[in-house]
């Protein structure tokens, strides 16, 4: 579904993405750990096409197109889908309306008419529950004054109504207390198909109990260092990233 | 929240639609403004003594007076004897029906979404449609007649109501009040006007608008609209203009009288044809608005967009005479290219307890320049008198201007005046994070602008809202690369 061939990319004039491949199926699950700064939030902002980001060298493919040949609008509309480290606030615009019109340019994009108001609604009472997230949380204005974990909520049920083929996680699990993430989780489990695939960022072995990746890599200054199931994440949360930055110094000799 | 996706739906257009000019024959007077324009306005109106004599005081008034200079708008020097004062289409004088107006006109307000026709419109709205200088129809008005509203041009209420008209035209706004007041005293052709009696509330909402065609033209209308006692009326107003490379003129007057216990919400579209992207063409819109809040517990609401116009310089107003009277100003004001906007408002609070409110956002785009300009007055008598005024501007690129002059004067000590101001931008990460949804830059800028404006825009009524915001998008379409 997804593949990524010696990914570099630079902002700013720094080298941040230093040659990153990666080969995620349908129906995969991969986690991407690795110490703060290696670069985890600028490959997804480089796969979402974020502005500022230059591609210098490498390949993303997504089901058999060129990723990086489409804007970020396309890339959402193909089926990418990017749940923020830190969600910006939209003021005056409520999370209804904008999945709305969320909603309305993806299925104008795939050529389908508009949602049926009676239909919207049923989706978002049915994605409400996946997500247990509350009605009056999505008619206030977009992350305006939402706390840290209701903002990370948000996103999930923003992904949710959008049911994209490949979802990413930034950190998701991060501000949010122990029910909280629990029920973040379990909503991936439900949205999680034999079609479609997810790279979930994180810290934390712990969001890892709950969604059990199929695989786990390591980012370190922008390369992946290290790959393996999911017993690489219990490995890393009892030994830390010490030994793995030895053996990459090692093998650099 | 289904209007603000409509209206996402419609946006692809990009140009001005209403630019198209009616094909229809007139009958104009040549260019030029002398005593001679005035007395035959007023002739062909069949006017009485008095109007003729109050217009050519306002025009020898107007001759010693200069254009004024104060405000934050630029324009070349406008020469009165190039503009035709009074066009109308050529039509038999009187109508007794919708079925003998022109059908050319009748085509030219279906093409602008207004229809006419009593039977087609679906929702209580009745129009009084003005093109060029004169009201061509106005709908639903036996069943206003029914409840004692009275609903007509202007010119029908100096022949009809004539000592209503007497006892208030000018009474808010006189002729002495500024450049464009005495000129537009001068030589007014038409406009609408509205009386709600004692204890009526309008059932329906009454609206006018006003098309310009005619080239060469200026447009000078006079509204009126009186609320007796606890009577209420929502007024809106539309306009738009061909697309032309000249500039043209639209100075009009309108002035509100609200007695004890009553209530005014008057709301505005202003969709003027704004110009080319070069700044090319357009209308200067030069008015004054102000209304009386005469009676106690009055309220006069103001509510405008303001898209249009190569100029827009206007204060809508209130002056809260009554005690516990209430005056609100609610503005939208986008300038995109080199459009020009110095809007807003003046609150003079002279009766006890009035209170007023002011929300006011400011767009700017382009080469644009957007000035909010207000004044709350506090007389001394207005004790405990109370302001609020939110004073937002947003800033598109980086080569428009947004100014903020808030004028406060206050005489009476237990008066409270608050005025909050902000200035912003639309962030690169608002955008991505937009894009990232699928929901590209344009609808981004739209759904972004339009939240922005949500406290303006809420107070519009339904159908109005969105159009407006319809008209914010488009008006704003490229201004973010
Ligand atoms: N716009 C930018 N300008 C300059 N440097 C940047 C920019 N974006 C990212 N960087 C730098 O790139 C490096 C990688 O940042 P990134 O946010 O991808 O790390 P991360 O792995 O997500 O870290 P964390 O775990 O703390 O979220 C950091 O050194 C960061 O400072
Ligand atoms: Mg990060």
């Amino acid at each position: 579904m997804l593949s990524i061939k010696n990914l570099q990319a630079r902002v700013e004039e720094k080298e941040i993405l230093k040659g990153i491949s990666l080969e995620i199926g349908a129906g995969e699950v991969h986690a991407i750990m690795g110490p703060n700064g290696s670069g985890k939030s600028t490959l997804a902002s480089v796969l979402a096409g974020r502005g500022g980001y230059e591609v210098t060298s490498g390949s993303v493919s997504f089901n058999g197109k060129d990723l990086l040949d489409f804007s970020p609008e396309e890339r959402a509309q193909e089926g990418v889908f990017l749940a923020f480290q830190y969600p910006v606030e939209i003021p005056g615009v409520s999370t209804t309306n904008f999945m709305r019109t969320a909603i309305n340019e993806v299925r104008n994009y795939r050529g389908q008419d508009e949602i049926e108001p009676g239909d919207f609604l049923k989706m978002m009472k049915e994605k409400m529950q996946l997500v247990e997230i509350d009605q009056k949380l999505l008619s206030r204005s977009l992350n305006e004054g939402f706390s840290g974990g209701e903002k990370k909520r948000n996103e999930i049920f923003q992904m949710a109504m959008l049911e994209p083929k490949l979802g990413i996680l930034d950190e998701t699990d991060s501000g949010l207390d122990i029910d909280a993430l629990r029920i973040v989780a379990n909503g991936v489990n439900k949205l999680k198909t034999k079609d479609n695939a997810f790279i979930v960022i994180t810290h934390y072995q712990r969001l890892l109990d709950y969604i059990v990746p199929d695989f786990v890599h390591v980012l370190y200054k922008g390369k992946i260092v290290k790959s393996g199931t999911k017993d690489l994440a219990l490995e890393l949360e009892e030994k830390g990233y010490d030994w793995i930055i030895k053996e990459v110094q090692a093998a650099a000799v | 929240m289904a209007e603000d996706n409509k209206l996402l739906e419609s946006l692809t257009q990009s140009e001005y639609k209403y630019g198209f000019v009616t094909d229809i024959e007139h009958e104009s007077l040549a260019p030029g403004l002398t005593e001679e324009t005035v007395r035959f306005i007023s002739a062909t109106k069949n006017e009485p003594e008095w109007l003729l004599e109050w217009r050519l005081n306002a025009y020898r008034h107007w001759l010693t007076l200069t254009t004024p200079t104060w405000q934050n708008v630029k324009f070349p020097v406008i020469n009165y004897q190039d503009i035709i004062f009074y066009s109308a289409p050529k039509q038999k004088v009187k109508l007794n029906s919708l079925d003998e107006v022109d059908p050319e006109l009748l085509k030219t307000f279906e093409k602008l979404g207004i229809s006419l026709d009593e039977q087609k419109m679906l929702s209580g709205v009745a129009v009084d449609a003005v093109f060029d200088s004169v009201s061509v129809a106005t709908t639903f008005r036996e069943k206003l007649h029914e409840v004692g509203v009275i609903f007509c041009s202007m010119s029908e209420a100096v022949r009809e109501h004539p000592d209503l008209v007497k006892k208030y035209l000018g009474s808010v706004v006189p002729f002495t009040d500024n450049y464009f007041a005495a000129l537009n005293s001068a030589v007014f052709s038409d406009g609408s006007f509205c009386f709600i009696p004692k204890g009526v509330r309008c059932p329906m909402e009454l609206s006018t608008y006003f098309r310009i065609n005619a080239s060469n033209t200026g447009q000078f209308e006079r509204t009126l609209i009186v609320a007796e006692d606890s009577a209420y009326v929502s007024y809106l107003e539309g306009c738009t203009a061909p697309m032309r490379d000249e500039n043209q003129l639209h100075a009009a007057v309108v002035e509100l009288i609200v007695l004890d216990d009553a209530e005014i919400k008057y709301s505005t579209v202003q969709n003027w044809y704004p110009g080319d992207k070069d700044g090319k063409g357009g209308i200067y819109n030069f008015v004054t608005k102000r209304g009386n809040c005469l009676g106690k517990n009055s309220k006069i609401s103001w509510t405008q967009v303001e898209t249009g116009s190569a100029i827009t310089w206007k204060y809508p107003s209130v002056v809260l005479k009554g005690d516990n009277s209430i005056g609100e100003f609610y503005s939208v004001a986008v300038t995109n290219n080199y459009q020009q906007a110095d809007t807003g408002t003046k609150m003079i609070h002279v009766g006890k307890n009035t209170r007023s409110r002011i929300v006011s956002k400011g767009i700017s785009a382009g080469f644009s320049q957007n000035t909010y300009r207000g004044q709350v007055k506090v007389l001394k008598r207005a004790s405990g008198a109370r302001n609020f005024s939110q004073c937002d501007s947003l800033l598109m690129g980086d080569t428009c201007g947004a100014h903020t002059f808030p004028y406060i004067e206050v005489d009476n000590p237990s008066a409270q005046v608050e005025h909050e101001a902000t200035t912003s931008k639309i962030g690169e990460d608002q955008l991505f994070y937009c894009n990232q949804r699928g929901i590209n830059t344009e609808k981004a800028v739209a759904l972004i602008v339009n939240g922005y404006c949500k406290d303006v825009l809420n107070h519009l009524p339904m159908e109005f809202a969105v159009e407006a915001q319809k008209l914010l998008a488009i008006s704003l379409e490229g201004s973010v690369g």
